[in-house]
């Protein structure tokens, strides 16, 4: 990939990030972290990887996404509008009644998973990479799960099972934030070493910086090329990536900014977008 | 002497026919296959028979996964199993309507010797208080058969009840089963008992005892408890003033209180609930369990008797 796609998908992300700041400002309410660490993730995804139609929703020989980390939905809005399968004014009404709900739901165009629940998406996604294989169907499965989500016992029954199936249309992306709800991941309950433990599962693992475009591309791509068994992408990154003061802290994993964090955090995007220039 | 054959046989026979006739029937297996007979289907058409080992969460994210590709989802596990996944099925299944068929077996205490583990007498509360899900209990091996047809053609979530324990088969070859309605199978004057499952078997039982002391009681299969036969419900209710049901799941939350919190609303009447009542159950056979929990016919006959009783007083004052 050219280093001038690879300025677009950063600019896109960072267009992501700036949606997440405003929606979940907007709404006093929402996950803002983790929308910020999967930006890079689904930049790389909604704008290089997945073979979908925004006209055709539907479209049964689609890619699948799956967030199984659904809390991340303002994030992934962003990236289904930004992606042209809703007009952008809808996130305006991100967490209103009769608007976007707060985690996604099956009648919002682009979505495939409903999320809220952790521990879930993962056992869905084998689902429909098991369909895949039935039908004979070239699509892919594409699973963004969380680290702290990987404190549920059902990503491992999903893991044994993605193996044992030889699901090797499916690859799940785990956003390696570091933080969950009430602290750092590996003070609530540690799920090091993550690559050890998925390799050990019997998925090909591959491990990269999760805010590196470049990184995510060359394994999102590496990972077609992987024959009988599922992928694991283990993507470093930081929660909170790009706005200072949300960056490694808990406190903002579930909660929105106030008028002046919010100032203080655009203000910090915009000059980032300003450098991808 | 009527047949022998459990409700979970039927189940087995229905899907194997189904997967024979529909090949987007897929199931997805917890390794009890064996014992609630989904194997059966398994053994013919291995490519659509999905184990997941024994892990019920995924048994029931997998199956919604294969639903939305349009495969109609079928997967089996013990009743009380079914419910370490309860909480994947309410957040995927329930709340998308998408089109996986959980069915359960071993539920009641008619599971018999494995004991309170094994026993769900819980599990009729649990999923009707879900949205969107419908919930079955056949009442013999006919019935069985003919709801996991009726279940492929409804497309939507279903969680469907079977026993373990062979019970009479009451039906033959061309019964028709539709979902909602309820199958009056004795008519009598003075009482009517709406049953569900096994407990179908002992209610037609206890109907014999009655009559041997005068007593009519209609019988009602509710093979439907959700949604409910409100009409025939409410209908039986007014001409017979003395309302029991019967079913071998807990007093609360399952056919009794539906039909308590139906009639509560329509038309208040004396309800008696035959039941388990409030406990857990523990091992022996189903038919020592049915006397000391008070669900043989023996106790059924007993307790529309006191409701009779009850329903008098009332007329009286």
């Amino acid at each position: 990939m050219d280093s001038k796609k690879i300025l677009e998908l950063k600019r896109i992300a960072n267009d992501i990030r700036k949606e997440s700041i405003i929606m979940t400002h907007r709404a006093q309410s929402g996950h803002p972290g983790g929308s910020l660490s999967e930006a890079d993730i689904l930049a790389a995804l909604y704008f290089y990887k997945l073979r979908i139609n925004p006209k055709n929703p539907k479209d049964e020989n689609r890619d699948r996404f799956v967030l199984s980390k659904g809390h991340a939905s303002p994030g992934y809005y962003a990236a289904l509008a930004m992606r042209g399968f809703f007009p952008k004014k809808e996130l305006e009404t991100f967490r209103k009644l009769g608007g976007l709900q707060g985690h996604p739901e099956l009648k919002h165009a682009g979505v495939d998973f409903a999320g809220g629940s952790l521990g879930q998406g993962i056992c869905f996604a084998n689902g429909l990479a098991l369909a895949g294989k039935l039908d004979k169907k070239s699509y892919r499965v594409y699973a963004v799960i969380g680290d702290g989500e990987a404190q549920e016992g059902a990503v491992w029954e999903a893991a044994l099972a993605a193996a044992y199936h030889r699901l090797d249309n499916l690859v799940v992306i785990l956003d390696k934030n570091q933080v969950q709800e009430t602290g750092k991941t590996a003070d609530v309950m540690n799920i090091d070493p993550a690559a050890a433990k998925w390799k050990a599962f019997g998925f090909e693992v591959l491990e990269i910086d999760g805010h590196d475009t470049k990184q995510i591309v060359e394994a999102l791509d590496r990972a077609e090329s992987v024959k009988g068994k599922p992928v694991m992408i283990v993507a470093n990154t930081i929660k909170g990536k790009g706005v200072s003061f949300m960056e490694l802290n808990y406190k903002f994993h579930g909660k929105a900014p106030d008028d002046e964090q919010f100032r203080k955090a655009m203000e910090e995007l915009e000059k980032i977008e300003g450098s991808l220039n | 002497m009527p047949d022998l054959k459990a409700t979970r046989e039927g189940f087995g026979k229905g899907l194997l026919e189904l997967g024979r006739k529909n090949p987007d029937v897929v199931v997805v297996d917890a390794d009890l296959g064996d014992s609630t007979k989904a194997e059966m289907f398994g053994k013919e058409f291995p490519e659509r028979y999905f184990t997941m080992g024994i892990a019920e969460q995924s048994m029931v994210g997998t199956a919604a996964g294969l639903s939305v590709c349009g495969k109609t989802a079928f997967c089996s596990t013990f009743a009380t199993f079914s419910e370490r996944a309860y909480e994947f099925f309410r957040n995927i299944v329930a709340r998308n309507n998408l089109n996986v068929k959980l069915v359960a077996s071993h539920s009641g205490l008619a599971t018999g010797e494995d004991g309170k583990s094994a026993q769900a007498i819980e599990d009729i509360a649990a999923y009707r208080a879900l949205p969107n899900v419908i919930v079955l209990q056949p009442a013999d091996f006919v019935e069985a058969e003919k709801m996991v047809h009726a279940l492929a053609e409804h497309k939507g979530a279903a969680y469907m009840r079977v026993h373990r324990t062979a019970v009479p088969v009451i039906h033959n070859e061309n019964y028709d089963f539709k979902i909602g309605k309820g199958e009056i199978l004795k008519e009598g004057k003075d009482a009517v008992i709406f049953a569900s499952g096994t407990m179908v078997n002992e209610s037609l039982k206890a109907y014999d005892l009655l009559k041997s002391d005068g007593i009519g009681a209609s019988i009602v299969n509710i093979s439907t408890i959700k949604p409910l036969d409100k009409e025939l419900i409410i209908n039986l209710a007014k001409k017979t003033d003395c309302v029991v049901t019967a079913e071998d799941h807990s007093i609360i939350g399952g056919l009794g209180g539906a039909i308590s919190e139906l009639l509560s609303e329509n038309y208040p009447v004396f309800v008696t609930r035959i039941g388990v009542n409030d406990t857990f159950g523990e091992s022996g056979k189903p038919s020592e369990l049915y006397e000391k929990y008070g669900l043989s016919a023996k106790h059924i006959a007993i307790r529309v008797k006191e409701a009779l009783k009850k329903k008098s007083e009332v007329i009286r004052h």
